[in-house]
């Protein structure tokens, strides 16, 4: 066993795959934390179908890097469902749901007119539920990776008093003087970051799983933010180490892979918390 | 300057107005009440001072560095969601992030200032309780020394003793006197207008075809 998993660390594309996933991962428990307790956990799903639908336009439009389209869209998007005031929450809901939708169709409408590949299905069934393009990682992707996961994580820790306050009662923190409406322009901007690395890893329809798997997770558990946040850190390393482990070991889709392993956890942290009388 | 100047402000939602013209102004160490009935606009005028409702004409001033040494605000519903895990500990000192201007982290000075005002209002062993599982009372408590924590020359208080039995509403009374003593300007909506009477130098009486400001004493109870 041990020695077959050695096996795998000598080639560099597992070794990536799993630094890459892992710090994925790591981002989205954290910004996970803050949009469940705001009420956006679908927030990750209507994000990457956004995405999903810039993609389609980039290739439709013949751009060779889609980022250029991909990052301002789902930016825009991002703040526009994440800085509109809290009191048109419902409306807000249906807004998400409506743009999530509409932008899937779109993207897939797209993708079928315009597409130059033979495979139309094949392409979006990966981006719908992540390709292996984890698995071909190359360098520079990994440097691009590290140091966006590098800055959410520095965002995190510097800023973590001041998202937790915001996140809790941001009139007060408004009130009381911090900037409030620039943290949540800055969390938004994060997110929609996160959002588009994580699609490589668990694709568009998969992504929500990464969001809210480790927060829900660490919130049957712990009962105060920063627990959580620690708690929701460690779940998300450990389950997508081992969602990515198990998929390149028995070969299964590692988006699904890594979603059931999120599940397990959950499920297993319920069975703690029930046993600890916190439900 | 005064602490806080109100001069002519109207406000209102959607074109209704709810508050018209009001002027009045606030001195340092003056304990002010607004009383008014059920949707009158106390709550509307409390979100407007602290800049969290823009008005439709006129305008609020504060006094040079009020807004710069904190306002702690005490609000009348807080909108927290049932299951957000937050120890008493992280709320009370989240109280003062506003004033730590970039400091990204807690200090010293910071954690005395917590432990003070919890023990203040007698919650010290509620420390690491979680927050949602507390009394309606006891969360009431933790928002006031949060409040405390963010106050610095001026605190506005939402309806505090709201759900209080009469002994804690007493005792609120009166660690916000003693804080007023020390000259911090307040500012607090109720209902409870013959219990808060006796501490407050002014009232404010918001009605729908009046609106009167008035000088009602010095505010000494208790001041033995
Ligand atoms: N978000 C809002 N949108 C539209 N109208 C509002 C809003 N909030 C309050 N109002 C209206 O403004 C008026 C004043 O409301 P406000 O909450 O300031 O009253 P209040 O004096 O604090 O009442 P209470 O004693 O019940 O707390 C009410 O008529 C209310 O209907
Ligand atoms: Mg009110």
């Amino acid at each position: 066993m041990l020695e077959t998993m050695a096996n795998y660390f000598s080639y560099p594309f597992v070794r990536y795959a799993l630094i890459v996933g892992i710090l994925i991962a790591l981002c989205s428990s954290l910004l996970g934390v803050t949009l469940v307790l705001r009420r956006f956990s679908f927030i990750g799903d209507g994000l990457s179908h956004v995405a999903f639908g810039a993609m389609a336009c980039a290739a439709a439009l013949g751009l060779t890097s889609d980022m250029t389209v991909v990052l301002p869209v789902t930016v825009a998007a991002a703040i526009l469902l994440l800085c509109t005031g809290n009191k048109s929450r419902l409306r807000g809901d249906a807004a998400l749901a409506m743009i999530s939708v509409a932008a899937l169709a779109v993207g897939y409408l797209l993708m079928n007119l315009f597409s130059t590949s033979s495979n139309v299905s094949g392409d979006v069934c990966g981006s719908l539920f992540g390709s292996t393009s984890i698995l071909t990682i190359t360098k520079t992707e990994l440097i691009l990776c590290i140091s966006m996961a590098a800055a959410v994580i520095l965002t995190f820790v510097l800023l973590y008093n001041r998202i937790f306050a915001v996140t809790f009662d941001g009139d007060f923190a408004a009130a009381s003087g911090m900037k409030a409406s620039f943290l949540k322009v800055l969390l938004a901007v994060v997110t929609a970051l996160v959002i588009v690395l994580a699609m490589k890893l668990v694709g568009s329809l998969l992504i929500s799983a990464l969001v809210v798997f480790p927060a829900l997770s660490a919130m049957r558990v712990f009962r105060s933010f920063r627990a959580v946040m620690v708690c929701a850190a460690l779940v998300s390393v450990f389950a997508s180490a081992a969602g990515l482990l198990v998929s390149i070991a028995a070969a299964t889709p590692v988006g699904a892979t890594v979603v059931v392993a999120e599940l397990i956890c959950f499920l297993t942290f319920s069975v703690i918390g029930k046993f600890l009388g916190r439900n | 300057m005064s602490l806080l100047e109100v001069d002519r402000l109207t406000l209102g939602y959607e074109g209704q107005t709810v508050i018209k013209a009001l002027s009045f102004s606030m001195e340092k160490g003056d304990y002010v009440l607004i009383v008014g009935e059920n949707g009158s606009g106390k709550s509307t005028l409390t979100r407007a001072i602290l800049g969290l409702k823009p008005p439709m004409s006129g305008a609020i001033r504060f006094g040079e560095g009020v807004k710069e040494s904190g306002v702690g605000y005490l609000p009348q519903q807080t909108v927290i969601q049932r299951d957000f895990p937050a120890s008493v500990w992280e709320i009370v000192l989240s109280g003062c992030l506003g004033r730590m201007k970039r400091k990204p982290f807690y200090g010293k000075a910071e954690k005395e200032k917590a432990e003070e005002n919890l023990a203040l209002l007698g919650i010290e062993d509620l420390r690491k309780s979680c927050y949602r599982n507390l009394s309606g009372g006891q969360q009431q408590r933790v928002l006031l020394a949060r409040a405390l924590m963010a106050a610095g020359e001026l605190l506005l208080l939402d309806e505090p003793v709201a759900g209080l039995d009469p002994r804690a509403s007493e005792e609120m009374y009166r660690v916000i006197k003693a804080r007023n003593r020390e000259g911090l300007g307040v500012l607090m909506v109720t209902h409870d207008v013959s219990g808060a009477l006796p501490y407050a130098t002014h009232v404010l009486t918001i009605g729908h075809d009046k609106t009167t400001f008035e000088k009602v004493g010095e505010g000494d109870k208790d001041n033995a």
